[in-house]
């Protein structure tokens, strides 16, 4: 019983981590100017890697059973998890602010000023 | 469930190839830095998903860290030279430099 509740919240996190990503990815290649392609990349891709990582996290503390070596384990992952959630926002935010400099144009609507 | 994290693996890797699509014909070179990011970013979490996928966790998930820290500091450092070098287009990258200088001189 409980392990097909995790199991079920394991398949729950990956498999909203890769709608988030398939958000993502489609954002990227689809939206129309630069700093609305940075909003895509900044904010979906964070939220689908921390998603995935945490249902990784969860099944390797479901496989190994609860013990030193397993929850090292899921705490190495949460680790790089964590280090996406600081780093990629932070990076996004430099190549933004290198695109702002060098005066990249925004985007506007048909027609408008 | 190794086969549901293979599968996921796999989708990983098809939505990688969709935002290539925007690193090849990104029309600045910023659009292709931030495609270059993303996909290293899902590389160390693709790094992870293999690991289960092989039953290597503890070696994989390792790699995966110094994955990531290196993209990380190769995105800033790009970010910093084209803030400073002031060009968003390769070809007149040297053109935009001087008009980089003399927006200078001129304030």
């Amino acid at each position: 019983m409980l392990e097909s509740l995790v199991s079920i919240l394991i398949v729950i996190c990956m498999l909203m981590g890769l709608f988030f990503f398939l958000g993502a990815s489609v954002g990227i290649l689809r939206f129309p100017g630069f700093y609305t392609r940075m909003h895509a990349a900044g904010k979906a891709d964070t939220l689908s890697s921390i998603l995935i990582l945490l249902g990784c996290a969860i099944y390797v503390l479901s496989l190994n059973g609860i013990g030193f070596l397993s929850i090292l384990l899921a705490l190495k992952i949460i680790l790089v998890a964590a280090f996406i959630f600081v780093g990629s926002p932070t990076a996004t935010h430099a190549m933004m602010d290198a695109g702002f400099e060098t005066e990249v144009s925004r985007w506007r609507k048909e027609g408008d000023k | 469930m190794n086969n549901f994290f293979l599968g996921s693996g796999l989708a990983l890797i098809f939505m990688m190839l969709l935002v290539l699509i925007r690193m090849l014909k990104g029309p600045t070179v910023i659009d292709r830095l931030v495609a270059v990011n993303v996909i290293g970013t899902k590389a160390a979490v693709l790094l992870v998903i293999m690991g289960i996928v092989f039953q290597r966790v503890e070696m994989f998930v390792d790699i995966a860290l110094g994955y990531g820290l290196l993209n990380f500091i190769t995105s800033i450092a790009a970010a910093k030279y084209y803030h400073h070098h002031g060009s968003h287009h390769p070809e007149i990258q040297w053109e935009g430099e001087s008009r980089h200088l003399d927006r200078g001189e001129n304030a």
